[in-house]
């Protein structure tokens, strides 16, 4: 595979390269504590030295000197709001002769920054539960079709990361157009697709020193990582525990919250609602992002299938860890570690995992 | 920059063609496409289900009960239980809604061609099988002995007693009906609905298909499943929360299966463990 190497000081040449490609750029930026995919404005510069603190039920943005600019593992959000957006229209009505049209959108060609491992591997899964139908997304398609995506390696694991064990990271290995690994002084480049090698063409190579240390950042970034989920296929320990006390020690816990599901890259269930216009005129449907742990959420006319929060932890767990092989073909957990750290009571689904094993 | 092409979410318009009151909370919605087009090219199986949407107030699932030779007119059976059924009642004949599907897996009306034929159901009616019975009546020579058997809490929840005495006179049907509280009007069983299991004789190429709450099925199939009917044979309609119908939304989630795709009629022996657990 072709390496190429970008001073940290001319990376505002990919940008540039970029640009003739994307309307938009996105990076990370530190915003409301938190590490999120924000538009790079004309002249900005990505903000260097930002690193969190991630544990169960905690995650802490802190600026250091570092001169990096990917420092930081994750933040709360990977891809999944930019090709599934928390709300959106799907259609309008019209009262006059109950016409139904389709809700025009406009999506800009988009090149993001800093894309994670895991983000990809869960972007991957999104796709299969989007666009692998009978009935695919239109609306998921055209932002998925319109993004170009650089990746990063990651040179470091937050505690609450475990991509090692589910084979989704460190590094990115699948789904990206350019793939970065982050050094002090610049960017070790490699291409995942034709129209990423074609943007990388002009840069110099990079050389056997830059090569070895982006190498072993990877190593560092493995060694890292502390928790970890069984290399097995789970889903007949899962099954053989539907009825276990463990649902019940959980719920005793879990606020029901929903917290894991906004933040789990790969969670998908979304409800829909007509929103009329004051005058009565026309309406739209919209779909919203929704949530395994409400009550509404297995509402059936009166009945409520999972009334208590046992029920709906084992429904977000045993979907994400034994029916997501059934239904796409691997488990649905990418290792990232966000339902750790954004549970405001600090719940470890490796923990869970291990609790169930008998560890 | 690119612009969505039609969503698969988008309904079709279509007008009530006739509203049929059938009790006092029941009613049919006769339905047909303003747009021909979309008429010639729709096609469904019996256990299919449309997504039917009322202006300003939702979408909802509901079963098609009518013959699929009976295009371009679609029929929908619904009772009023909530803002949209409520809603749907107060149409009249040429007014306008939203359509969608079908969707979901029907009825294996090419499994119980040439075999007896056992329907069950709970509950307060139950449009799902209606739709196959519909379909044995149209084709009756091309099935054996019809069995009907329905249970009810008390005699005032057989909300459609009417349709109960038109299927008693179709050619080697039988029909059995049981309340759990007996009252003045009611001829039939007072009892569990599994009591009638003792007074009939089910050939063992039976196929069965139930519909209703899940308390019941379940004790209906140990039942069956006691009279050497075939897991295999044994069919029922699943009941989730369904909004999109296309397995996207991942509320009518049952186990790994998505009941607007996968479902809503499943063969037992695919669901049997799933069954028995509470809150899946």
């Amino acid at each position: 595979m072709d390496l190429y190497y970008l001073p940290r000081s001319g990376f505002s040449q990919l940008i540039d390269v970029l640009r003739n490609h994307a309307e938009t750029i996105m990076v990370p930026k530190a915003q409301d504590g938190a590490m999120v995919f924000s538009e790079l404005d004309p002249g900005e510069e990505i903000e260097a030295g930002w690193q969190e603190v991630q544990d169960a039920g905690r995650y802490s943005l802190e600026k250091t000197e570092s001169p990096r600019w990917f420092k930081w593992a994750t933040g709360p959000q990977a891809l999944k709001p930019i090709v599934y957006p928390p709300r959106e229209a799907l259609w309008r009505v019209e009262k006059q002769g109950i016409t139904f049209e389709s809700v025009p959108e406009s999506v800009p060609a988009t090149a993001i920054i800093g894309v994670r491992a895991c983000d990809l591997a869960a972007l991957s899964l999104l796709d299969k539960h989007f666009l692998g139908s009978q009935f695919p997304d239109t609306a998921y398609k055209s932002r998925r079709d319109s993004l170009f995506i650089v990746a990063v390696d990651c040179a470091r694991s937050a505690a609450t990361c475990f991509c090692v064990s589910t084979g989704d990271g460190p590094s990115a290995t699948q789904g990206f157009d350019i793939a970065l690994s982050e050094l002090e002084d610049g960017f070790v480049l490699r291409s995942g697709s034709a129209r990423g090698e074609s943007l990388l063409k002009g840069f110099s190579r990079a050389n056997e020193r830059q090569i070895t240390l982006s190498e072993k950042q990877v190593d560092q970034a493995i060694s890292m990582q502390t928790r970890q989920l069984p290399a097995q296929d789970l889903r007949s320990l899962i099954n053989k525990s539907l009825e276990s006390d463990a649902w019940e020690a959980i719920a005793a816990r879990c606020l029901s919250c929903g917290n894991c599901t906004s933040v789990c890259p790969t969670c998908f269930c979304h409800s829909e609602s007509a929103l009329a216009e004051l005058d009565g005129s026309s309406s739209t449907q919209y779909r919203e992002w929704d949530s395994c742990f409400t009550q509404s959420h297995s509402y059936i006319h009166g009945i409520v299938i999972r009334s208590e929060t046992a029920t709906r932890y084992r429904q977000w767990f045993t979907h994400k860890l034994a029916n997501w092989h059934e239904q796409y073909g691997r488990s649905g957990c990418v290792g990232c570690g966000r339902c750790i750290s954004w549970c405001p009571v600090g719940i470890d689904i490796t923990q869970e995992v291990a609790t169930l094993n008998g560890n | 920059m690119v612009t969505n092409p039609q969503s698969p979410y988008l309904p079709k318009t279509v007008e009530v063609v006739e509203r049929i009151q059938e009790t006092q909370t029941v009613f049919t919605l006769r339905l047909r496409f303003i747009d021909e087009g979309f008429s010639e090219q729709y096609r469904f199986q019996p256990g299919q289900f449309n997504m039917l949407y009322l202006y300003g107030v939702g979408e909802i699932p509901i079963s098609i009960v009518s013959d699929p030779d009976g295009l371009p007119f679609i029929d929908h059976a619904i009772r009023v239980v909530g803002r949209v059924t409520k809603g749907m009642a107060k149409l009249k004949k040429g007014d306008r809604l939203g359509l969608r599907g079908p969707y979901g897996q029907g009825w294996p009306m090419d499994l119980a061609r040439d075999k007896n034929l056992l329907v069950i159901t709970g509950g307060l009616g139950c449009a799902p099988v209606v739709s196959a019975i519909n379909y044995v009546i149209e084709r009756r020579a091309d099935f054996n002995k019809l069995t009907i058997m329905q249970g009810v809490k008390l005699p005032s929840d057989l909300v459609w007693r009417s349709r109960y005495e038109q299927w008693s006179q179709i050619p080697d049907t039988e029909i059995y009906l049981a309340a759990d509280e007996g009252a003045a009007n009611w001829p039939w069983h007072v009892g569990r609905v599994t009591e009638l299991f003792d007074r009939m004789s089910l050939a063992p190429d039976t196929v069965a298909m139930l519909c209703g709450p899940e308390g019941m099925m379940r004790v209906c199939i140990k039942e069956l499943v006691q009279r050497t009917i075939k897991e295999e044979f044994i069919f029922l309609s699943m009941e989730r929360n369904m909004q999109c119908a296309v397995g996207s939304c991942g509320h009518c989630q049952f186990g790994p299966y998505f009941v607007c795709k996968d479902g809503p009629v499943f063969c037992y022996a695919k669901v049997k463990q799933l069954l028995a657990i509470k809150g899946v």
